[in-house]
């Protein structure tokens, strides 16, 4: 097992690299750089433009270089933990999008939870009382669930949750807490806020899980063993969690991987509609304005995050199936 | 021992009760008349016949066509493609009419009966007046005043497919009269109209995403499970870089970086690059994983000694082998394709206006006052559901099919 988490890590080191080019080179793909944006920007309102000024900045935030100077010198700020500085905001990334992302990791890992709290029972009942109407009428949720996009449905929400139950419109809190120290009021406050994005962006997610967790499970409902377990009398509940589930349940810790990547997509444009204090926004911002450490620090960060929910889940696999730690080996 | 059997008894309403499938009834004996000869071939019923030669792909047909919800959801997805043929015929109004003062109109809704007499589909028109207090426009149907439909009418002219001049219209508003089937927008645009236009773009853009992505697909996943090796790696390597990638921050970032200054029909044109780009690492494994297995069948290694080249072996020899399966898969992602373009343009960053997609259209719904005071803006997210749902339920059903000896 240690070989194994050895390995996946080196191979992990690749991809990182891989990664952080890609993302350089889409975010150098617009033609000019934030200050020629900048600069145009202040043309366009009939200012004057001090040339002495841009060129001064030019050369100390490196965009005068050649490119591969300009990646390394982002990446290796990456690497020393130095995220580069924003020039829209004029200040630090870290500063901008340390608390951001935090929120991103806590919204991921609450809606992953979600899905799985949710995605577990109905997979188990829908797959056991195949047919029913409850079968039918899940199901048919679970595909509306799928076949909506995100925001509409997280306008629809945030409509209902503010009509229902007082919550106010958008945000992670009531708007007295905004920058207020951390107390059992605020936490209450996130929490009452935290259902509707997490709800919107697990439908979809939950809706794939239970899919799978049903035809998983229905296959191998109707293998011989269960067969033999209920002629030996062994208890129905005791016979379904026992092997089957088992069985069942593999691919559903391989979906982490899956899972991740798709909810912080999902939470990016959630973020956006519901104005959370996460990534959206400001990422598009960023984007748009070619502001690049900012935009490229805070993709990096959510590639990153799934990266690493995918080496968990490989982990948990091999923790789970003898076989895929014994591949590896095989073939070294 | 009693308890054991107990047990087994009281579980019968419980879950595990009902696995084994059908029941386990009487079966009553029988005894056939006929002589009892072994040696004698049995001869074939005509049915069994008819089984027996049929090709492949006749019997996928047979297989799907007792799928009666994917049978349904292909037939709506070919009407509806259809229709965009003919969009500009099928909406009441141009795609950029605007009627000033019918700004945020409400749905009309068509009736038969005017005060109890039959008058054929009309709608009543509207009593319009601004209420002062909150500024808001609020109409009310007049129940005075009837306009009738007219159908196969001329109304609004347009430019076919900008080919040509026409002006016909399967259904106009009365003349003088208003027809806003689903209301208008802020402009007082028609919504109907604009949805309808708006079919066009929308189920386009995932036919020209799949051909792209199959394209990349095939390829890749064709030469890494062909010729293994470091190709394979290689490949898989990209695979899992490209799906580590968060999708929609991806597609923020790649959209962002098209070209302020391209127009339109460029930016629909790259939309669809990049919705294909990012979705084939799914199908390139799929590929491979039938390939790996496929190449060591005899068949392609007598291709392999008849002197085939790669490509020939893997388009003409490999790939028929699992056709079926790739259109399958291919309904299945048409889906993610549509669902993408809805979320880009909904956050400005995909298709622009003039261009019109219900991703588009859904873009001015985005803030809670539209939920809470025009509705009927959200319309255009029907049209997204169906579409979808329907595609989920033919590639489920084309799935099922695709094995037909299964």
């Amino acid at each position: 097992m240690f070989a194994y988490t050895v390995r996946r890590l080196i191979t992990m080191v690749p991809t990182l690299i891989a990664i952080s080019v890609i993302i350089f080179v889409i975010i150098q793909l617009p033609p000019g750089d934030y200050l020629s944006t900048y600069v145009a920007e202040l043309a366009a309102q009939g200012e004057g433009v001090n040339d002495e000024r841009i060129a001064y900045l030019r050369e100390k935030y490196g965009l005068d270089q050649p490119l591969w100077r300009q990646y390394l010198m982002w990446a290796g700020g990456l690497l020393q933990g130095d995220l580069g500085y924003s020039f829209e905001y004029q200040l630090p990334v870290s500063e901008l999008i340390g608390d951001r992302l935090l929120l991103t990791f806590v919204i991921s890992i609450v809606t992953i939870l979600f899905t799985y709290a949710v995605a577990f029972p109905i997979g188990i009942y829908t797959a056991v009382r195949q047919y029913s109407i409850g079968d039918y009428t899940l199901s048919f949720i679970g595909f509306l669930g799928l076949a909506t996009p995100n925001f509409l449905l997280a306008l629809l929400l945030l409509y209902a949750a503010n009509i229902w139950f007082g919550t106010s419109i958008g945000g992670l809190m009531d708007p007295q807490y905004v920058d207020q120290p951390w107390s059992w009021g605020k936490a209450g406050s996130v929490l009452a806020h935290l259902w509707v994005p997490v709800v919107v962006i697990g439908t979809s997610g939950t809706a794939a899980m239970i899919r799978r967790l049903r035809a998983n499970l229905l296959d191998e409902l109707q293998k011989q063993y269960v067969t033999t377990g209920r002629a030996k009398g062994l208890s129905p509940g005791k016979l379904l969690l026992k092997y089957p589930l088992r069985l069942a349940i593999n691919p559903f810790i391989a979906d982490i991987g899956n899972l991740l990547p798709q909810v912080v997509s999902g939470a990016a444009i959630v973020s956006v509609v519901l104005d959370l204090p996460t990534t959206g926004q400001m990422l598009i911002g960023a984007l748009k304005s070619q502001d690049m450490y900012l935009a490229g620090s805070f993709l990096m960060f959510l590639a990153m995050l799934t990266v690493i929910g995918m080496l968990l889940s490989d982990l948990a696999l091999a923790a789970l199936d003898p076989r895929i730690r014994l591949e590896g080996k095989a073939a070294r | 021992m009693s308890s054991t059997t107990g047990q087994g008894d009281s579980g019968n309403g419980r879950p595990g009760a009902r696995l084994g499938g059908p029941a386990r009834g009487q079966i009553p004996h029988r005894v056939d008349d006929a002589p009892f000869q072994p040696a004698e071939e049995t001869p074939m019923t005509p049915a069994q016949e008819r089984l027996y030669r049929a090709s492949q792909w006749r019997m996928m047909w047979w297989k799907l066509k007792r799928h009666r919800l994917a049978v349904a959801s292909g037939i709506l997805l070919l009407l509806l493609y259809a229709s965009t043929l003919i969009s500009e015929a099928i909406a009441p109004y141009n795609l950029h009419s605007r009627f000033t003062d019918h700004i945020y109109a409400p749905p009309q809704s068509v009736h038969l009966f005017h005060e109890g007499e039959f008058v054929g589909p009309f709608v009543y028109g509207f009593d319009y007046k601004l209420n002062m207090e909150n500024l808001k426009r609020e109409y009310t149907p007049d129940k005075t005043d009837v306009q009738p439909l007219r159908f196969f009418c001329s109304g609004d002219s347009y430019r076919f497919w900008d080919l040509f001049e026409a002006d016909f219209h399967v259904v106009c508003p009365a003349e003088g009269g208003t027809l806003f089937l689903l209301g208008t927008d802020r402009l007082g645009r028609d919504m109907f109209s604009r949805i309808v236009y708006g079919a066009r773009i929308s189920l386009t853009i995932g036919l020209v995403g799949i051909a792209i992505s199959f394209l990349l697909g095939i390829t890749v996943g064709g030469a890494a499970g062909y010729y293994g090796g470091w190709v394979d790696v290689g490949a898989q390597r990209s695979i899992e870089i490209i799906r580590a990638f968060p999708e929609i921050p991806l597609w923020l970032a790649l959209s962002a970086a098209l070209p302020v200054t391209w127009s339109p029909l460029w930016v629909y044109f790259g939309i669809t690059v990049i919705l294909g780009l990012l979705d084939w690492p799914g199908l390139a494994r799929a590929v491979r994983a039938k390939l790996l297995s496929l190449r060591e069948e005899d068949f392609a290694t007598a291709a392999q000694l008849m002197g085939a080249r790669p490509p020939r072996i893997i388009f003409r020899h490999l790939l028929p082998s699992f056709a079926s399966h790739l259109i399958a898969s291919a309904t299945l992602s048409i889906p993610t394709m549509i669902l993408g373009e809805t979320a880009l343009s909904f956050l400005g960053l995909g298709l622009r206006p003039p261009i019109t997609s219900w991703g588009v259209l859904l873009s001015e719904a985005q803030n809670i006052n539209v939920v809470a005071l025009y509705p009927w803006l959200m319309l255009p997210v029907v049209p997204v559901i169906v579409v979808v749902l329907a595609f989920n339920f033919l590639g489920d059903g084309l799935r099922d099919a695709a094995d037909p000896y299964g």
